[in-house]
């Protein structure tokens, strides 16, 4: 049913650290690993070896200059389906795939029952769904369904795929209907925000700014003076030394 | 937004399609012209090789086809669901009206079976226009008269249409040939009017918004994050370079307003005989000049997603 639920019990959803994100691709490659063995099964690419790879990913990392000048930083920006409480894409679904759970809000697809028709990717405005050509159908983020409540697996590995895979403990992942949950503190505590929250979709997925910078351009003090370079005293071990560092340069 | 050919086969003959049943339905409905069963079967013949086969086409562009029964299914949400039922009701209702008019039975019979043709003919286009109006991830889309355009432009080119199917048959219609003319004024005005709207709409949206980095300075791509184009880029990410979109507005205008309008004059001036060649010469014009227009309602659409790819504004 495309009707959305009026509330979900939960709001599962992650919390994802442009601080600490370092673009490594970890999550993307282990989300199409994962996925493209499980719910959303196959993840498909085209012309994979040739000259115009592409292909159904759920998992999109950017990566960004902000800003101007000295005070200008690269900011890694992965990107995926949100999650929303009031997701267009599953209001436009003709055929009732696309929907979102009542009791744990998940945005999901149902592949045996979507035409292909591509109308939910032109309502998202995050581009979170993509068009696999090979299956014909849409796929998206299940936020891994079948890994989160899976228990033929070890409860460490009860979280998506992503966030089992981020070396640097960027991504989080949890209940962010509940105030008491520690993603619900990270948002909190770290100033959490929505991603284009005029697009009025409400995402339950939120990201934690990047922490102000310090350093001399910002501490406000002049910077370290540079290490003198070294000068020897002229001795004769000095001189077999620069000798040395000569021909091994060459 | 990526000019798929089938979605604009689809709007533009279905378009026109359904705007000749709607008004083959009111003439029934209201003063039956001169007619027969030749001129029946060719009429609805026409109006239904333009609706059907836009609705093949736009089947063509499903990744499943054969599931297409199942779009019928959510009515109570998606426009797209909506436009599908009442496309179905409306060429139901106008196969049993066809048989009505080409065996003329009773006209109350034909009358009871035009309404339903005409309610539906104009609800598929209505609901086909609600489908982009209502999505707010495109500016140019989220406009409010996107639907009536499509509403206007449907039922002109249907005007059009049965204008010279009339003339063909040697029953040129005067009131036809200037309702069309009105129709067609209607169009242009309206047109006009969106595009001079959504030329200087704000773009609300920007890469700092998209991100939420605006906060720490202009927003750049450093890296994408794929070396080829995605699906999303290549869906959402067509755009038109400016100049050429105007030289095409220009060229969209001239085709499908201003020369069939000429063409109705001529058929106004001429009667008989060179009325229906003018009028051939019209819809053929008026043809060309909305899939323009309707490529043009594409590809200079810009979607909200291309702020994550390079875009500044949106």
């Amino acid at each position: 049913m495309t009707a959305l639920p009026h509330s979900t019990v939960k709001k599962l959803g992650l919390v994802i650290d442009l601080d600490t994100c370092v673009g490594c691709q970890a999550c993307a490659t282990s989300c199409k690993e994962w996925n493209t063995g499980g719910y959303s099964a196959p993840l498909s690419d085209i012309d994979p070896y040739g000259k115009d790879p592409h292909g159904a990913w759920l998992n999109r990392v950017h990566a960004y200059d902000v800003g101007e000048g000295a005070s200008s930083r690269t900011v890694h920006f992965p990107r995926s389906c949100l999650h929303c409480e009031t997701p267009a894409c599953v209001i436009v679904c003709p055929t009732g795939a696309s929907y979102k759970r009542a009791d744990d809000g998940i945005v999901l697809v149902n592949p045996d029952m979507c035409i292909g028709c591509k109308l939910c990717s032109w309502a998202c405005p995050y581009g979170a769904r993509e068009y696999d050509p090979a299956d014909g159908v849409m796929k998206k983020c299940t936020l891994c369904v079948d890994r989160i409540y899976n228990e033929h697996i070890p409860e460490v590995d009860r979280i998506p795929a992503c966030v089992r895979a981020c070396p640097t403990g960027a991504r989080h992942f949890g209940d962010l209907g509940d105030a008491n949950s520690d993603v619900s503190k990270l948002v909190a505590e770290r100033g959490g925000y929505d991603l284009m929250p005029e697009s009025g979709m409400k995402p339950v997925n939120k990201y934690l700014p990047p922490r102000a910078r310090r350093d001399a351009t910002t501490c406000g003090k002049a910077p370290a003076p540079e290490a003198a370079p070294m000068t020897g005293d002229g001795s004769a071990l000095d001189r077999l030394f620069a000798f040395a560092d000569k021909i091994l340069s060459r | 937004m990526n000019p798929a050919y089938s979605v604009i086969l689809f709007t533009t003959a279905s378009g026109a399609g359904f705007g000749l049943l709607a008004w083959l339905a009111f003439s029934i409905l209201t003063v039956p012209p001169a007619s027969s069963a030749a001129y029946y079967v060719v009429a609805f013949g026409v109006a239904f090789a333009m609706a059907i086969g836009g609705l093949l086409s736009s089947l063509l562009h499903l990744g499943h086809p054969e599931r297409a029964w199942r779009a019928f299914s959510q009515w109570r949400t998606s426009w797209l669901s909506r436009e599908g039922m009442f496309a179905v009701v409306c060429l139901a209702s106008s196969a049993l009206l066809a048989l009505a008019a080409i065996f003329d039975l009773h006209p109350i019979l034909q009358r009871a079976l035009a309404l339903p043709v005409l309610i539906s003919a104009l609800g598929t286009v209505w609901c086909t226009g609600m489908i982009y109006e209502s999505l707010t991830t495109i500016r140019a889309w989220n406009h409010w008269l996107t639907t009536e355009i499509y509403l206007v432009l449907a039922i002109a080119s249907g005007a059009l249409l049965m204008t010279a199917l009339l003339a063909l048959f040697g029953w040129f219609s005067e009131g036809a040939a200037w309702t069309t003319l009105g129709l067609l004024g209607l169009g242009a005005a309206l047109k006009l009017f969106y595009w001079r709207g959504i030329d200087c709409a704000p773009k609300l949206s920007t890469a700092g918004s998209a991100t939420g980095l605006g906060n720490l300075g202009q927003v750049r791509v450093l890296e994408a994050p794929h070396t080829q184009a995605n699906f999303v880029m290549r869906e959402m990410g067509y755009q038109v370079a400016r100049k050429h979109a105007l030289k095409l507005r220009r060229i969209a205008l001239l085709l499908a307003f201003v020369v069939p309008v000429l063409a109705m004059l001529a058929a106004l001036l001429l009667a008989s005989g060179g009325a229906a060649f003018a009028a051939v010469l019209g819809v053929l014009s008026m043809t060309a000049g909305l899939v323009v227009e309707r490529w043009l309602f594409f590809a200079e659409a810009q979607h909200v997603v291309t702020l994550f790819y390079g875009a500044e504004r949106a």
